[in-house]
């Protein structure tokens, strides 16, 4: 068990490097075009163009330019933005990043505890009424966009009805932090963690249900009857967990996919400067230095998230961790 | 011949096995699962490829044979299986599956076959494995489970191999069906004169069918030699509990013998001295330290024992 | 009388209408007896014994008929009744032990839950007693055993952990669906030995599914013969093998291979192959088959007594019945 926890860690950082290479090659190593034009942004000077020649090393070999690279980001953490004149990066995500873990994660424990609740209920009831009707709702909230439902979430809360007694507990658009004021946090990210979580709690509960209804025609199952055990103790006790796979392998990727950025529309609608945002006006300033930065951020998570619902596979499935 | 398994064990599915496969006979490989009569049977065909050794197909070695070389010989040797749902692609009708060697490999007289040539021989095969020549229009799902089977049978003869090798190929079959592939293939060899090796852990069906028989047990060879030596006057402590297991559709008067004690064991770690010593009824301490090798004896038959249960002077 | 099926008819709705897989079929099972139900695959016995276990679950199926168990009736007894008997009075084993086991948990824990589930009694207490099962079942180092995966056990200790769970609760009666199918000759002789010990040490009665005709003869008192979801043949097992009164129970002894004497050059072989329920034919069902087939065959033959069996063929009321099967000596 331990053998595997620290072979998979091993694996991991191997990932990482390698997505660094990659991402540093796509960036500065592109044949026919000069790194030094795209760093220093657009009608740059010939004095700054010379500067960050120097500074990122693109007179030198590549090996070196990517230490240099990496050196930026990961030690120093000086990796400057010339586009917004003089912005230091790492800062800027180190900013972001509460602000996008705590609107996902919120979200998270939502759709999981509400997915569970509604897949386990439809596949314990299946075929029934109840059943129809919770996929059925479970499809609508896949349907629904997600930045329609947040507007309509702020027009109705903001504008409309804010002076109810129903909403006049939300505060304006923005975050919160949690060290300063954590109800303020709750308050200003309960309508984001509800709006996300619609999304996915569709996908979840229907992605359950039909794990759930494939597992019942299981030898073991068949068993765990003829041993005279309940219904609901037979679906929850031997069901739910080897039905589980599935959910924690999506829930891994989803969720680091999020956290780095993916939840860029939740995010713009509530207006809340998190990394997706960040990415967004990068990407719409050609401000290399901060997608790089960004890139390699959620790469990060969506590897260190691989390597969790690894772990929870070993806790999961005894067959994995003998290896079988 | 060896594979690796997880944490760098080295499982040894076969160990130093050696056996000649005469023309025209039935070789039965019989044995409980572990044994490595499956690995063996594919070993023969190089559908695996052995860790060490040697095979010798009709004077050639075609142990190292590259694929290109080797691909002239497949057509003298073909395997049948045991899953014959599974052996034949759901997708596409019967006669396109039993033409399909027909159509990669060239015809004896070097070029491609012709339509009718292979419409011809289609025909043939059809009335040799007894199904009517309308099953080459229909889907493998049509048929029932024996009926998949005499399929794979003609698939396996289209090219008219010397050689089959067949993988426990009635061990998914009811008894009634079992009866009627089993005759079969022994109709077949007397009308083409085929050589089978026959793997299979049915000790009944294999004595049906074989002339002669080895057991296998843990990877190794303990017992070879003709089918009704062996199995009525087995010399290895292990073919005789192995048939004395075998429960018979006869009720019997006096009580049943003791069954054999404890599991096969692992074949990543198998006991030292004699494989078999941990179960052996007659166990003596040699066993447990010096390993038996495959000898003859005076009858003609090979035993891996120190101590045969036949007498060893000349017999009778 | 502990198992009395009468008339059990079962209906699963197979391409829209009412398919009988089980159609009449009857029998008596008696304390601390083993009754055989043997049949190829598609002659219903797995769900025969479903259908005792009250554990066919097809939505619109339809089941009729009567089951009474210890003088209960269990056709339409209501859920919650069902589960009390399933597991305490009522007991089964199925195939293949890898796949019956719930593979996320020790097999220590799992036999726990089924007596925890029908007894009020200590997790402390419950796991003293599945060592102990354990051992009784002739596992060795019950301790250890107890706290493994099922994947990390050998087929023959996953068979004996499953007899020792559904023996947890000193079940009247056990259901042993295809029991040794799935292991090698020489583990299946050690499982059928411990199941003829059990009515021995445990009082229980065993209703034995198997396809192997041999396995029967070695450990049934009482054999029933199922084809295509109809009763063939029921008797006791010595008359029923030294001389069959259906054609079915006939050819299927004689197509198995003979292991002692003389090799025969053919195998005796049924030609064709079982009907589909649904493609049943309205006379005999074994009549397309049958060598001895005539104009009577076109009706359903009832049940007859035929010697000491029932058998359902026109051959013995015609006057006509089966020779006495010729056996081949065996060597001892």
């Amino acid at each position: 068990m331990v053998m595997s926890v620290l072979r998979r860690l091993g694996q991991t950082l191997f990932v990482l490097f390698g997505i660094s290479v990659l991402v540093f090659l796509v960036f500065f190593a592109t044949p026919g075009a000069d790194p030094t034009a795209r760093i220093a942004g657009r009608n740059a000077s010939p004095e700054t163009m010379a500067r960050v020649r120097v500074e990122y090393g693109f007179d030198r070999p590549l090996p070196v330019q990517y230490a240099r690279m990496m050196e930026k980001l990961f030690v120093t953490r000086d990796l400057t933005s010339y586009v917004n004149r003089g912005q230091k990066v790492v800062p800027e995500i180190l900013e972001a990043a509460p602000v996008t873990v705590s609107l996902v994660s919120g979200a998270a424990l939502i759709w999981v505890v509400l997915s569970v609740a509604m897949g386990v209920t439809a596949a314990a009831l299946r075929g029934g009424w109840v059943d129809r009707g919770l996929m059925m709702l479970g499809l609508v909230g896949i349907s629904i966009p997600v930045f329609w439902l947040g507007q309509v979430v702020n027009l109705v809360t903001q504008s409309r009805y804010h002076d109810s007694w129903l909403f006049s507990w939300v505060p304006g658009l923005g975050y919160v932090p949690l060290t300063e004021d954590p109800l303020g946090w709750f308050r200003a990210l309960a309508l984001p963690w509800l709006t996300l979580a619609v999304l996915f709690v569709g996908i979840y509960s229907r992605v359950l249900r039909a794990d759930l209804v494939a597992v019942q025609s299981e030898d073991f199952m068949r068993t765990a009857r003829a041993k005279g055990l309940s219904p609901m103790r037979v679906l929850l006790v031997h069901g739910l967990r080897t039905s589980m796979i599935t959910f924690v392998s999506l829930f891994g990727l989803d969720f680091a996919q999020l956290v780095g950025g993916g939840a860029l529309l939740t995010e713009v609608v509530f207006g809340l400067q998190g990394v997706g945002r960040l990415t967004y006006q990068a990407l719409s300033n050609l401000d290399l230095p901060l997608i790089m930065a960004t890139v390699m951020y959620s790469a990060v998570f969506v590897v260190i998230a691989n390597a969790v619902v690894d772990m929870l596979y070993l806790f999961l499935d005894p067959r994995v961790r003998d290896g079988r | 011949m060896t594979y690796r398994v997880g944490r760098g064990q080295v499982l040894r599915a076969l160990d130093g096995v050696s056996l000649a496969v005469r023309p025209g006979e039935v070789l039965g490989l019989v044995g409980e699962s572990g044994c490595g009569k499956s690995t063996l049977g594919r070993c023969l065909l190089r559908l695996v490829q052995p860790s060490g050794g040697r095979v010798v197909f009709d004077g050639t070695d075609i142990t190292m044979l590259p694929e290109r070389r080797l691909r002239p010989l497949r057509q003298d040797m073909q395997m049948v299986f045991q899953d014959s749902y599974a052996a034949l692609n759901p997708r596409r009708r019967v006669g396109d599956l039993v033409a399909e060697p027909l159509r990669v490999h060239p015809a004896p007289s070097g070029g491609r076959r012709s339509r009718g040539e292979i419409a011809a021989r289609l025909a043939e095969l059809m009335d040799l494995v007894g199904l009517p020549q309308t099953a080459l229009e229909r889907y493998p799902h049509e048929f029932s489970g024996g009926q998949r089977q005499r399929i794979n049978i003609a698939r396996a003869l289209a090219l008219s191999p010397r050689l089959v090798v067949a993988d426990e190929p009635v061990a998914a079959l009811d008894v009634s069906i079992q009866a009627q592939i089993v005759n079969l293939f022994m109709d077949l060899r007397d009308r083409l004169g085929l050589t089978y090796v026959f793997v299979a852990h049915d000790l009944a069906v294999v004595r049906q069918i074989s002339t002669r028989v080895a057991v296998m047990y843990l990877g190794a060879i303990v017992e070879l030699g003709e089918a009704d030596a062996v199995l009525h006057h087995p010399a290895h402590p292990y073919t005789a509990a192995l048939i004395a297991a075998v429960p018979e559709p006869v009720v019997r008067t006096q009580g049943l013998p003791p069954p054999l004690r404890g599991d096969v064991p692992s074949p990543i770690a198998p006991p030292p001295g004699c494989r078999f010593h941990t179960r052996c009824p007659v166990v003596r301490e040699r066993c447990r330290v010096d390993p038996p090798l495959l000898r003859a004896l005076p009858d003609g038959r090979d035993v891996a024992c120190h101590y045969p249960l036949v007498e060893e002077r000349a017999g009778p | 009388m502990l198992l009395a099926v009468r008339d059990l008819t079962v209906a699963l709705p197979i391409g829209g209408r009412l398919v009988p897989i089980v159609e009449s079929v009857s029998f008596t099972l008696g304390a601390r007896e083993i009754l055989g139900i043997v049949g190829e695959s598609g002659s219903g016995k797995s769900v025969t014994s479903l259908a005792i276990m009250g554990l066919i679950d097809v939505p619109g199926a339809r089941i009729s008929g009567s089951v009474r168990f210890r003088g209960r009736e269990l056709v339409g007894l209501a859920p919650r009744a069902y589960r009390a008997l399933r597991g305490r009075e009522i007991a089964m084993i199925f195939q293949d032990p890898m796949t019956a086991f719930t593979p996320v948990y020790t097999v220590g824990r799992q036999i726990d839950e089924q007596i925890r589930a029908h007894q009020k009694i200590s997790r402390s207490d419950a796991r003293a007693r599945t060592v102990r099962l354990l051992g009784d079942m002739g596992v060795p180092d019950p301790e250890r055993v107890a706290g493994r995966y099922p994947h990390q056990l050998s087929g023959g200790l996953r068979q004996r952990a499953m007899i020792a769970m559904a023996l947890s609760c000193n079940p009247a009666l056990l259901i042993a669906d295809e029991p040794t199918t799935a292991l090698d000759v020489t583990v299946q002789a050690q499982i059928l030995d411990l199941l003829r010990g059990l009515r021995r040490d445990y009082g229980s009665s065993v209703l034995l599914i198997t396809h192997d005709m041999g396995v029967v003869a070695e450990t049934c008192d009482r054999t029933l013969v199922l084809y295509s979801g109809l009763v063939a043949e029921r008797g006791p097992t010595g008359a029923l093998f030294a001389q069959p009164g259906h054609p079915y129970t006939a050819a299927l002894l004689d197509s198995i291979p003979p292991l002692h004497g003389p090799r025969p050059a053919r195998l005796p072989s049924i030609p064709g192959s079982p009907p589909a329920p649904a493609g049943r034919p309205a006379g005999c069902p074994f009549a397309p088959r049958c060598a001895y087939v005539h104009d009577s065959c076109a009706v359903r033959p009832p049940l007859v007594a035929c010697g000491e069996q029932d058998v359902a063929c026109v051959l013995p009321a015609e006057g006509r019945p089966l020779p006495p099967r010729f056996v081949a000596e065996m060597s001892a």
